[in-house]
């Protein structure tokens, strides 16, 4: 089953390399909102650090709709998703492979966008980098493993656009205040942390009830 | 081999498949003939696990289609409409992929041999998607045949084949079966049909009009019963 997922996962990533388009278009478009943020706020002035932390994840959440998008949509094209169906194995291996890409996806987004950001605010991690990049994991896992899920459900309609981002929200939102909280905390006031690290323990158990509860239902939902 | 009873299947309160019984044996290779809209698509789309039965039980090999479905889904060599083709892969890329995605042992050689089998090794490392539809039918076939499938279903697999494809084809299907490879083929094509296949069913609305055997490639049996059954009626 896993090496299933792996060949599905390298295959999606193989071929974004190949065409970058869907990669492409999430760096630009956090690109874009880094650019728009540090107009409207003055990097210079103090006060603006506080949006930080919440721009963190504004980027991570929209460059992440348009790559889960993509990422089913892309399987209708000569209809490759039958050929999946087809093929022997279990359909969460379709999920875990599909989850595979798109978590590396955004991976590279925040890898690539959270230095930028930083360095055009020219903010100063006051905490630990290492809580922020566990934050960031723990976060992007749980928005991607609910995502991958409702994508799937999306695709199998004519406006797929438009559904995802409005399942999501609720979806996702616990996972997205807990971040945001604890990202907040982490960047700006360690005092904090006990509190910071019960927001992300929080987020971590949502993301392992919802990994495992679409794990066992995509059967359900990539049926034609 | 393949025993189908009294399956039906339903989609948005329309019976697209009515009680078909069917009964195949191993290395038997059998054409499904039938006017637009019959449900022979449908039928074939149940066979390879694409979408569940409303009712009746198909047995693959004595193995249960949803229960065993990973042992039935590698007997399978499934040939749609649509190619399952990712449009920006290469014939090759297309053909390792879903090489190992049926565990497929020295799948580089395999594929790159089917490719030449299908007469494309000139276009072996060009993206499916600057093909023409003769020669992406050329590389789905490829495609559905990678690992070896016991049974063959092939929908329309004539459309958009030249002349020289289509003798691959039947090439390949013949070959097949003389290795005992169970074939059931969807065609509109009589001649091909008559050409290559040891039984022929006619379906209509849903059901299985007619199921006779022919011999000694008897073209004129063929049309004579399906008019009779399919054009006479209307
Ligand atoms: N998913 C579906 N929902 C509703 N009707 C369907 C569906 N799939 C097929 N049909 C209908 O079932 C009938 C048989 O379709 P099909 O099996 O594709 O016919 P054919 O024999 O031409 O291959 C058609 O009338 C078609 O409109
Ligand atoms: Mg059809």
């Amino acid at each position: 089953m896993f090496r299933a997922a792996l060949t599905i996962a390298k295959k999606d990533i193989y071929s974004e390399l190949r065409t970058k388009q869907v990669l492409g278009t999430m760096i630009i478009f956090a690109g874009l909102v880094i650019l728009v943020l540090s107009f409207a706020f003055d990097p210079a002035n103090n006060t603006t650090k506080a949006v930080i932390p919440g721009a963190v994840w504004i980027i991570i959440v929209f460059s992440g709709i348009l790559g889960l998008n993509r990422s089913l949509v892309s399987e209708q094209r000569n209809d490759t998703m039958h050929g999946l169906l087809v093929a022997p194995m279990e359909a969460s291996s379709i999920y875990l492979g599909k989850f595979m890409a798109n978590f590396s996806m955004i991976l590279i987004v925040e890898i690539v966008a959270v230095p930028f950001l930083f360095l055009l605010f020219d903010f100063k991690v006051n905490g630990s980098i290492l809580y922020f990049i566990l934050v960031l994991f723990v976060g992007s896992f749980g928005f991607i493993a609910i995502g991958t899920f409702l994508a799937a459900l999306a695709s199998n309609s004519k406006s797929s656009e438009m559904l995802l981002p409005l399942l999501l929200f609720p979806m996702t939102s616990p996972v997205l205040i807990g971040v945001t909280q604890a990202t907040k905390i982490i960047l700006t006031n360690m005092e904090k942390l006990p509190s910071a690290i019960a927001w992300l323990q929080l987020v971590a158990a949502y993301d392992v009830i919802f990994f495992v509860l679409c794990f066992l239902l995509i059967e359900y939902v990539l049926e034609v | 081999m393949i025993e189908i009873k009294k399956l039906t299947k339903q989609a948005d309160n329309k019976l697209i498949l009515r009680g078909v019984d069917l009964s195949i044996k191993q290395g038997e290779t059998v054409a499904i003939l039938g006017p637009n809209g019959a449900g022979k698509s449908t039928l074939l789309k149940v066979l390879a696990t694409l979408i569940k039965p409303t009712s009746g039980h198909v047995k693959i090999n004595g193995l249960n289609l949803k229960k065993d479905h990973i042992k039935v889904k590698k007997l399978f060599g499934y040939l749609p409409h649509s190619s399952l083709l990712y449009d920006h892969y290469t014939p090759l890329e297309n053909l390792l992929f879903f090489g190992e995605l049926y565990g497929v042992k020295d799948v580089e050689n395999r594929a790159r041999q089917l490719v030449k089998e299908v007469g494309l090794s000139f276009f072996i490392n060009e993206p499916v998607k600057n093909f023409s539809r003769g020669m992406i039918q050329r590389i789905a076939i490829a495609r559905a045949i990678i690992h070896e499938p016991k049974i063959m279903l092939l929908d329309e697999p004539h459309t958009g084949l030249d002349q020289g494809a289509i003798t691959i084809l039947n090439n390949v299907v013949l070959s097949m079966k003389e290795k005992g490879c169970t074939t059931l083929m969807v065609t509109h094509d009589f001649k091909q049909a008559a050409e290559i296949c040891d039984r022929i069913i006619i379906v209509k609305n849903g059901k299985i009009a007619d199921d006779f055997s022919i011999n000694n490639k008897s073209l004129g049996l063929v049309s004579e019963k399906y008019e009779a059954l399919v054009e006479g009626v209307l």
